[in-house]
């Protein structure tokens, strides 16, 4: 017994009282008691996939915010924040409010009047089979890596802080989010998100918080930065985007508004089936736009709670934190600045309440990646090229048992992310792959009618493999990086953007070009898949409170003012 | 939220947790009171405020949404 506690444990930073593992053990009751509890009401496949449609716009907005702020997101980016400063940033506000809010008031009349069920499951009706196919097939494979990333988060919190083996934390979260989603599907799914969401504001507020009383407020904060790190920036956002060696990113301004703003971040908003699904899932068409509009405020006040906790981890740390790739016996990685702030801030109950705050954010994540996947691989991949007619229960059984299976593939690919020196670098490779080049060729489809199947597809594919391309050849000989991410001062996360950029920009290129040269589909066929042809449902007469447009300019609004403050 | 199925409102759940772990925490902030742990500013007895607010916030969510018997 002693022997498999050793094997178990390791070197820890803190240790769990127990009032903090009472917390976290409520949680896994409490999530799988809902679980069970839900089961009863996932019958149907539109019930399972969809959460029956029936998600009220709070309801929709909070998942669809949250299935994008897993643990994944609060150390990857608290870790980015103390790696590169406040440019970290910009993925919560350029690189998300635009594309939240194209989403909700452009995008989304079409997904929904189109009663899709899956974004590849437009493309299904756009382009037809092999568009669809070749985007669930990258889909799925995107979804099982991430959830093997959020799988290592996890596990670097509970080694870290607790000195739990990596395996033992990997596979008890994991078979516990198999168990509930593979019991209640999507309603499961969405309701630990939402419990997800309150968890890891109340778990990690205390940390800015505290660490701003400790620094004597913002002002005091930066004075330390600039004392621990003399001559680096790491507390403005555009100031110091006009050469590439002016910031720790080694970012250029149009890395960020058009590799970032307008492609990666429009793709993974827009296109990316894991949050859209949450949308999919609201009860009428104003529900379903008003839930991304909904979701951009939150999204907007997320740096606060992690963005800030990287920029505190650099003023009050004693220690230099360092990449994961070349971490030291005794050293700490960038990833791991958010525990080590917890564990500095937070005595027992709190502490509990921060560990349980990343261990549901982990779950979460997880389990929207598995049920996002279970969705296409059900819906877009078996039922069109291995069972075409079967009764809904089957398909049920089907994404129940995809989802069991998902969770076990992913947990070989937690292990891949592990020599990335940044997880963020990691995730965001990903997403040049599969989300870049899938916007081109989603929104041209939406947009104009002329396009044509084969264009839809030799597009997404020329898109994909050119990210893929860019991606092995900036990895494999450094001198590449000068050429694609016009610097060979671009680090990490400044390739990604480019990389993705490339990748959108040929996606579209050979799409018009394919188009030029294929016969078009009849307009008749197009009703409802394209903006020209279709007649978007009119809302009923609200008061300007009520509409959509209206607090889609205030977020707007409030985006600008933030840039200024910050600029 | 749900008109099809009656399912209790994911607020409901939301306000047990907060509630829980309201009393929890709290209950630990004043035991530690008088010796509190080895972190930056445990002076400020934040256990003892955040249970506090997060007991607040739970039960309100408690009595807001509780389940309720649906009419026929």
């Amino acid at each position: 017994m002693t022997a498999i506690l050793a094997m178990l444990t390791t070197e820890r930073l803190v240790k769990l009282a127990p009032v903090d593992l009472a917390i976290v053990v409520f949680y896994f009751v409490l999530v799988l008691g809902i679980g069970f509890y839900l089961k009863r009401f996932a019958k149907t496949g539109e019930d399972f996939f969809m959460a029956g449609r029936e998600m009220t716009a709070w309801v929709a907005g909070l998942a669809f915010v949250s299935a994008n702020l897993g643990s994944l997101e609060l150390l990857g980016w608290a870790g980015s924040a103390y790696q590169y400063g406040i440019l970290a940033g910009h993925w919560y506000w350029i690189g998300a409010i635009p594309a939240m809010l194209f989403l909700g008031l452009v995008m989304m009349p079409f997904y929904y009047i189109s009663k899709t069920h899956s974004v590849p499951g437009y493309l299904q009706l756009r382009y037809g089979t092999a568009a669809s196919g070749l985007s669930a097939v990258t889909f799925a494979i995107m979804t099982i890596l991430m959830s093997g990333v959020n799988m290592y988060a996890m596990a670097v919190v509970m080694k870290v802080v607790l000195g739990w083996n990596l395996n033992f934390s990997i596979f008890v979260s994991s078979i516990t989010v198999a168990i509930y989603v593979a019991a209640g599907g999507l309603f499961s799914a969405i309701f630990n998100e939402v419990l997800q969401f309150f968890l890891i504001w109340f778990g990690a507020l205390l940390i800015p918080i505290l660490g701003l009383i400790e620094t004597g407020g913002w002002k005091g904060m930066v004075a330390r930065i600039q004392h621990n790190f003399p001559g680096q920036d790491f507390t403005h956002m555009w100031s110091n985007l006009g050469h590439f060696q002016d910031n720790p990113m080694g970012m250029h301004w149009t890395g960020i508004v058009f590799g970032l703003g307008a492609v990666q971040a429009m793709g993974y908003w827009t296109t990316d089936f894991l949050v859209v699904q949450r949308v999919l899932s609201a009860k009428d068409i104003r529900s379903a736009k008003m839930a991304p509009i909904i979701g951009s405020f939150f999204k907007m006040a997320v740096p606060l709670i992690v963005i800030l906790p990287g920029l505190l981890g650099l003023a009050v740390l004693p220690m230099h934190l360092v990449p994961a790739s070349q971490l030291q016996p005794g050293q700490f990685s960038y990833n791991e600045v958010l525990p080590l702030m917890l564990a500095r801030y937070c005595g027992p109950g709190l502490l509990g309440l921060g560990i349980t705050a990343l261990v549901a954010g982990f779950m979460a994540g997880m389990a929207g990646n598995v049920s996002a996947f279970a969705t296409v691989w059900t819906y877009d991949l078996y039922r069109p090229f291995i069972r075409k007619t079967a009764p809904d229960a089957h398909y049920v059984s089907m994404g129940r048992w995809c989802t069991l299976i998902g969770v076990f593939i992913s947990i070989g690919t937690a292990y891949l992310a592990m020599g990335f020196a940044s997880i963020m670098d990691y995730v965001q490779a990903l997403f040049g792959f599969f989300i870049a080049p899938l916007f081109g060729t989603v929104l041209l489809g939406m947009m104009w009618k002329r396009v044509t199947k084969s264009a839809g597809f030799w597009g997404l594919l020329a898109g994909t493999l050119t990210s893929i391309g860019i991606f092995s050849a900036m990895k494999f000989d450094h001198r590449w990086v000068g050429v694609f991410a016009l610097s060979p001062h671009a680090q990490g996360l400044a390739q990604d953007m480019y990389q993705s950029l490339w990748s959108c920009v040929t996606c579209v290129v050979v799409t018009l070009l394919v188009t030029l040269v294929t016969k078009p589909r009849p307009d008749a066929e197009l009703k409802g898949l394209v903006y020209s042809l279709t007649e978007v449902a009119h809302e009923e007469r609200v008061g300007i409170l009520q509409r959509p447009i209206f607090w889609g300019g205030v977020a707007l609004a409030a985006l600008v003012v933030l840039q200024i403050i910050f600029w | 939220m749900s008109e099809k199925h009656h399912i209790i409102p994911v607020w409901f759940f939301v306000g047990v947790l907060f509630s829980v772990y309201g009393v929890l925490i709290f209950a630990s902030g004043l035991a530690e009171w008088s010796h509190p742990p080895n972190t930056v500013l445990a002076e400020l007895h934040a256990p003892v405020w955040w249970g506090a607010l997060l007991i607040a916030l739970g039960g309100m969510y408690c009595v807001a949404f509780r389940p309720r018997r649906q009419k026929a």
